[in-house]
């Protein structure tokens, strides 16, 4: 077991100078050159030479992604061509916020999963089978943007129950565990959801439906055992599952905001992206890609290790 | 399928769709023949790529025409059946025609993936070695990213557009059919009768078209139809955020996008096309959980 925990330590390494790699050259397959924001097109020649030079942007490819990584690493991601701030301040800002609809929306998922999948295996062939399966199948097909527009009209404007848009009353930047902060989170958090319960739902429902048809859980049966019990049992051998499952969605959706984001105003990392790329903030957009595709790429292994170690089965292997 | 991340690796069970032989294909017909929920939306399907082919003709209205006077007119004015939009345009022509882009956005990238996908998948676990480990590790790094993620990433790079929109969303679905069909072909390449194929000097290409081609098609056909319901989910999601079509094209996403200043005046008209966004994707997936279990294929 130790032996596949080192190997797959070791995997990341490759993985993660692969990732640095693709987004480094994002700059590099954008059109038109990484200065026009600051600059604009019709700068005279010397201003553009100069500010080349400064930016790194006249060396040879290799040499200025070896400067980026190697600056990457010391946490400095460089700074924003729109305003001038450092990226990592702005993500220290954003990342928060993105973590926080994003662990509030995955356990929304996981909770209102877990249930509805645990009862249609349990109880599989029966109305509530055919609910919770229609009902993950949904959750999966809904373009959640329009999802977040229709809960927004729903209960913002209709019913006027809940704040359609921002994290927080006037204009606030960050979050805080107060009513108003968690009256804004509801709506968002909810339609971020939606994705992973429809997954959940469906991989619950077919883990239980397939150790209910394990011959333990009839020697269970037979030994007498009530429902309960049993219950106990199959959670038991599905938590493994369910929880890898779980925490790679926690990956999806802090990847995933940027839809929900825009359509609630949400001030996270979806947010921040979306203002780079229309203003082809090229040191953010970069920035703020690097640090969500690190965060997947470092929960994908502590998922394998967890589960490694969680699940005996996988010991042996 | 999920849409921010279906792409898990798919297991078929190659000895099984091996055994397959006459007969098979008459089994999934009449399996789909029993499959009311499957038919019901197979025909939708239908229906909306009907809508998109014959736009020009069950259209009732130009859909690039404006008019000041005749904005955000509720659904069933006289003339406009589904109401106007945010500049006079009728919506029910909007949104016929707006299946052209939004259908051609959500499948053209699965058809272009599915062919350089699958022959990189299929070269990877034929040849195998050096080779595989060079383009399946390639592909891992794909996966290190969240789908939306990386479509957002890569089209934001590339600029908003309706061809940069369908280079990114390929590159998305690339990594998992490329998985599929590796891990299918390197289960047939072991199998005995490939074996028996090349001592009896059957060549490369003939094993592959033969063997090879026959049990992966069907696997990675299946979670092709199954991404599509990803894919226009994420095409229209592009359009939302502005970075597939541009004005005053008419597709669903781009159409939401525009239409979320009504939504105090109108939320009805507002939502709208998010449901034909969401029928579409909906029966793609269903569709594809129907074919699967006609055809018998787990991916």
């Amino acid at each position: 077991m130790f032996e596949y925990i080192l190997r797959r330590l070791a995997y990341v390494i490759p993985i993660s100078l692969g990732v640095t790699i693709l987004v480094f050259a994002l700059v590099h397959i954008a059109p038109g050159d990484p200065l026009n924001a600051v600059v604009g097109a019709d700068a005279p020649a010397e201003v553009v030479e100069k500010l080349k030079k400064d930016y790194g942007f006249d060396q040879p490819l290799p040499i200025q992604y070896a400067r980026w990584l190697g600056r990457a690493l010391m946490g400095d991601l460089g700074l924003s061509v729109v305003n001038g701030q450092p990226v990592t301040a702005q993500l220290a800002v954003a990342v928060p916020n993105t973590l926080m609809l994003a662990l509030t929306a995955c356990f929304i998922g996981f909770v209102l999963g877990s249930l509805l999948g645990g009862l249609a295996g349990y109880y599989q062939g029966t109305w509530i089978d055919k609910f919770a399966t229609g009902f993950g199948v949904a959750g999966v097909s809904v373009p959640h943007y329009w999802l977040g527009i229709v809960l927004v009209i729903i209960f913002a404007v209709e019913l006027n129950a809940l704040p359609a848009t921002g994290i927080g009353p006037g204009g606030s930047a960050g979050w805080k565990f107060d009513l108003e902060h968690i009256r804004h989170i509801i709506l968002p958090a909810i339609t971020l959801a939606v994705i992973p319960c429809g997954i959940i739902t469906r991989t619950v429902r077919a883990t239980v439906a397939e150790i209910l048809s394990q011959e333990f859980v009839q020697a269970l049966r037979a030994k007498g055992l009530q429902h309960g019990r049993i219950m106990l049992h199959i959670i038991k051998n599905a938590a493994p599952t369910v929880l890898a499952v779980m925490g790679l969605q926690l990956g999806y959706l802090l990847g995933g905001s940027i839809l929900v984001e825009t359509v609630f105003n949400w001030p996270g990392t979806g947010f921040l992206l979306n203002d780079a790329i229309f203003r082809r903030d090229i040191p953010t957009l970069q920035g703020t890609i690097l640090v969500l595709a690190m965060f997947f790429v470092f929960l994908n292994l502590v998922v394998d290790i967890l589960q490694t170690l969680t699940d005996p089965r996988m010991r042996r292997g | 399928m999920n849409i921010n991340a279906p792409l898990e690796p798919a297991t078929i069970d190659v000895a099984q769709v091996a055994v397959q032989s006459r007969g098979y294909w008459s089994t999934v017909l009449e399996r789909l023949r029993r499959d009311r929920v499957t038919l019901f939306f197979a025909s939708l399907i239908v229906l909306v790529l009907l809508m998109a082919v014959l736009a020009d003709v069950v259209a009732p209205r130009d859909p690039y025409e404006a008019s000041m006077i005749k904005r955000l007119k509720p659904i069933g004015t006289e003339g406009h059946l589904l109401g106007t939009d945010e500049t006079g345009r009728d919506m029910l022509s909007r949104l016929i025609y707006g299946s052209r882009l939004s259908l051609f956005m959500g499948i053209m990238p699965v058809i272009f993936a599915l062919l350089i996908g699958g022959t990189l998948g299929i070269i990877a676990g034929f040849v195998g070695g050096a080779t595989n480990m060079i383009i399946m590790r390639t592909m891992d790094v794909f996966y290190a990213f969240p789908s939306v993620l990386l479509a957002i990433a890569i089209s934001g790079a590339l600029g908003a557009g309706i061809v940069n929109a369908i280079i990114s969303l390929t590159l998305v679905f690339i990594p998992p059919l490329a998985r599929v069909a590796e891990s299918v072909t390197t289960q047939v390449r072991n199998l005995d009768y490939v074996d028996a194929a090349r001592a009896s000097g059957a060549s490369a290409p003939t094993i592959i078209r033969v063997h090879v081609l026959s049990n992966v098609l069907g696997a990675i056909f299946i979670y092709a139809t199954s991404l599509i319901s990803v894919s226009i989910i994420l095409a229209s999601g592009l359009s939302f955020l502005g970075l597939g079509t541009r004005p005053p094209e008419p597709e669903w996403g781009l159409m939401l996008n525009t239409l979320r200043q009504a939504i105090y005046v109108d939320p009805m008209l507002a939502a709208l096309p998010g449901v034909f966004i969401f029928v579409t994707s909906l029966s793609f997936n269903l569709v594809s959980d129907g074919l699967r279990s006609a055809m018998d294929i787990k991916v």
